[in-house]
This record gives C-alpha cells, structure tokens and sequence, in this order.
C-alpha cells in the first residue's frame, strides 16, 4: 500500500509573520482544497507524514521544531514553505533568527515565496508526496538487505 | 482538596495557527492559573532599522504580521509622514481606507473560521474561509499579492485603483455580505454554537479597562472605544457608529466582529461613492529628522507606532506596540475559573496574532 495515497500533513510556525501560516491553511479550505490528494491536516506530530515549516528558526523554537521532528514516524518529508524557512528571507539579518528550516532539520522540499502561494505550496507538497514513496520503498528495501545479511550469518 | 497538576498548553496545539506555551494549573477540570510564555517567533525586526533604510524599513514593518499586514505598514508609514510634514493626497488616502477595510474583512473573516474550528465546526471554518477567498481574489486583482501586498509607501500608495475596479468590487462585497448573513445565522442561532460560547470567558467593563484591553475584546465587554474615530485616513467623512455589545462573554465578542464585518462593507460603500479624483503619491525629499507616535485600529485593536529619526537614511528607533499585546493579560484572567474543555475558545476569542506580539 503507498503511503502516497493518504499522507497526513503537520504545520508549524518556527516565526513566521503569518502571512505563509494562513496560506498553508488556505491550501486546505475549498478553494484550493489540499485534501483532493487524500491529505488532512493534522495536529499531531505522531500522525503526521509531511511536516511543513513556515517562518525561520530562532534561539527559542528550534528545540520545538527539532523535538516535533523526531515525534514523527518515519518515513516522513520536511517541506520549508515561504522564502523565511528556505533561508531566513527578510529576517535573515535579524539578531534572533538562526536561519531558514535546514539549519535544525534535514529539508526535502524548498518553496520560496513571500508570502507562499497556495498553488506553489501544493506543488511543493506534491513533489513531497513523491519522495514519502520513495523513502518507504528504500527503507523496504535497506530492511530485507539487513534479514538477508542477518540469514547469511546464521 | 483535589490535588493539582499543571497541563501544557502548546507551543504546538492542533487549534493554533500559531505558538504560544501557556501552563494551565488545573485543579481536576477546572483552570486555577494560566501563565502565559512567549518568545517563540520573536525575531528582533524592530532592530533591523539599523541595517534597512527608511524607505525599506516599510517592507519590513509590513512583515510584522502577515494578517494585519496593510494597518502595519500604513501605521509606520503615517509616522515618517508627520515627520517629514508630507501632505498625502486625498485618493491615496481613501485608498488606503478601502485596502484598510477590506484588510479588516479578511482577518475577521479569518478568526471567524478560526474560531469554528476551535468549537469543531469544520464545515463552517471551510464555509468562512471560502467567503474570504473572495476579499483575496480583490487584494491579488487591485495591487498583485494576496496576503502581503505591499501598496503603501512613504508619500502615498504605490499604484492607483480605477474606480471601475472599486465599483465591480463593491459589487462582489454585495455577494459576499449576503454570503456572510447566512454564515452569521449559523454563529449566533445554532443551538450547539451557542452552548460553546455564551457564558464562556466573562469579562466586565471594569476589569477590560483595568487589564487594558483593546479593539473587539473592550468593545465586546461594554466600553466604546474605536480609535477610527480620531479620524485619521478619511474616517471623518464617513458616517460609522461604534460597535459594541455589554454582555462581555465569547458570544458577545463574535457578534461584535460579525457586525463589524457588516460595518466595514458599508465604509467601503461610502468611499468608494466619495472617492476623489487626482495624484495617488507625494514627492519625498530628504531623511527624517524628529520622532512621533501614531495610533492606528487594527483589526484586532489599538496598536501604536512610534518612529523616531536624526535627518539620517537609518532611523534611530522603531516601536510597535501591538493589540494582542494589550489582551494576553485579559486572557489570564478569562482563563481562571475555566473548564479545561473550553481553554481553546478563550485563547481564540482574543484573536491572538502572536507574531504582531513578539515582533
């Protein structure tokens, strides 16, 4: 079963101004309705699939991004959305921010934009979707190399 | 004695857009104490007015929050403005009430889904937010952005609106106050809608002035105060009463945001009718030199710029004191006394715009 079919998705907002915030939820509600691809979005991280990550990271929340991170089962997908979470954006300069999403978390997708368009976020999303198939069939596939490996041994 | 424990409240809750960490000292269901936490977007912009230009600063200030982000960067162009004694002309004055009162229509359309979502009513929370794609659908086809659209600029607006334009918008506002009416039923009818909100999170007149509560939050509790009636922009050529409701619980705060809703669409009928023709912008020559403070109504309340400039390209100093600001220490109070079941509604009912906080 592909776990494409129904990937569950997990926002949070690292420090954005919430101009990206409201278009992830936007990308939800029937105009765009993010949900036609079996997604729901979800508020909790053990049930997530796809974490999406507005805003850059700053000296307080990257513990928070990084623990919401590892509560995630594997496999799962990072998508940075708006230009802040890519690299920091505006606020790059900023005293308080650390830089964009990569610099706590491992990123698959980047989707800059300020504010991210819901039409590019699904883009983004959809490519992310893409590589959730791809890292299940590696981790199937890097799980039966290790029982064959294990049978050999015996 | 029942015992206590203390029960995290966010900075991740499946009902925030946004974080905010609030321990809640329960005693079985019941709230004793809310302490709030805060700093988890605090991104320090205020400084970058020593690394950006008075003229970029207006970027940034836009980028305070991306929901009220027109008020922001109106409230911080107004101030370099008065110190640069620049006359703005009147259409780019009306324009800029237009834009400020359909900003106004989104973001309280936005918490009125917000806020559906919180009591668990999705289809409504899909209902409102498809109604306010409309007022975005307006923002993209007037000055290109959705949400951050960055029209304002020291002098006056960056692009003109024709009035074709304004008529055919006020149009589509018919549509959508009729739309809305019928979103309005399902708030302030719907037997199950109203067991979440009357009664929930009571705040008298007196402890809304003493907290210094501001916008819907005050208004919803009893006292009128609307800073629009200063009459900046062109709020003196419009006739506009103050809304306000004096029974000060969630219930009372919804009417009072729907009704502003309906208030706001007729502002825009009223500009759009007296608009006057001419020049959108103003020269600017030279650098600010002199502080001052303006006081603009947000969506959510009163928030207040203060610029203050030595005749250099930097300003020296930019502060904002935004309206959440203002209502977290309501929050607190609201909260105590609370069932643990309605702790959600409450922190909604503020309408919290944790980044305008933290900056």
């Amino acid at each position: 079963m592909k776990i494409s079919k129904s990937p569950w998705l997990l926002h949070y907002d690292a420090s954005s101004c919430n101009g990206c915030d409201i278009e992830v939820l936007a990308a939800t509600t029937p105009v765009y309705d993010i949900e036609r691809f079996g997604i729901i979005n979800t508020g909790n991280p053990k049930h997530a699939d796809i974490l999406v990550i507005t805003g850059g990271v700053n000296a307080q929340n990257a513990t928070v991004v990084k623990q919401i991170y590892s509560q995630m089962p594997d496999p799962k997908v990072v998508v940075a959305a708006g230009i802040c979470a890519c690299d920091g954006g505006i606020f790059k300069d900023c005293y308080n921010i650390l830089g964009g999403t990569d610099t706590v978390i491992p990123v698959d997708v980047y989707v800059p934009g300020c504010a991210v368009r819901p039409e590019a976020l699904i883009d983004g999303i959809s490519k992310a979707i893409a590589m959730l198939d791809e890292k299940k069939q590696a981790a199937i596939e890097h799980a039966s190399c290790q029982i064959h490996y294990e049978d050999k041994e015996d | 004695m029942a015992t206590r424990s203390v029960v995290p409240f966010g900075p991740q809750h499946p009902v925030l857009p946004e974080p905010i960490h609030i321990d809640l000292v329960l005693e079985d269901e019941k709230v004793i104490e809310a302490i709030p936490s805060i700093g988890f977007i605090h991104r320090g912009l205020e400084k970058l007015v020593e690394k950006k230009d008075f003229q970029e600063m207006v970027y940034v200030a836009e980028r305070i929050c991306g929901i009220c982000s027109f008020g922001h960067g109106y409230g911080y162009v107004d101030a370099i403005e008065h110190i640069m004694s620049i006359e703005v002309p009147e259409r780019a004055k009306y324009l800029r009430m237009i834009l400020f009162e359909l900003s106004r229509l989104h973001s309280h359309l936005l918490w009125l889904g917000l806020l559906a979502d919180a009591f668990g009513f999705e289809s409504l929370f899909m209902d409102t937010w498809r109604i306010r794609e409309g007022i975005l659908d307006m923002f993209e086809e007037s000055t290109g952005g959705r949400v951050i659209f960055s029209i304002n600029k020291v002098g006056g607006v960056r692009r003109d609106i024709p009035d074709e334009m304004l008529k055919r918008f006020v149009k589509k506002l018919d549509e959508i106050e009729s739309e809305v009416g019928v979103a309005a039923r399902a708030f302030l009818e719907d037997s199950a809608v109203k067991t979440r909100l009357c009664g929930i999170g009571k705040l008298t007149a007196r402890e809304a002035e003493e907290l210094g509560c501001c916008g819907p939050m005050l208004r919803a509790s009893g006292i009128r105060r609307d800073t629009r009636k200063l009459g900046y922009l062109a709020y003196d050529d419009i006739d506009f009463d103050i809304i306000a409701s004096d029974v000060g619980d969630s219930y009372a705060r919804t009417e009072v945001r729907l009704g502003e809703i309906f208030q706001s669409i007729d502002i825009i009928r009223q500009a759009v009718s007296k608009l006057p023709g001419g020049e959108t912008e103003a020269p600017v020559k030279g650098f600010p030199d002199g502080e001052y403070m303006t006081r603009i109504e947000q969506p959510r309340g009163e928030a207040c710029y203060y610029v203050k400039a030595n005749g250099k390209k930097f300003i020296q100093r930019m502060r904002v004191r935004t309206p959440t600001f203002a209502n977290i220490p309501a929050l607190t109070k609201i909260l105590q006394g609370c069932d643990m079941a309605d702790v959600p509604i409450m922190v909604v009912t503020i309408d919290p715009c944790i980044s305008c906080t933290e900056r």
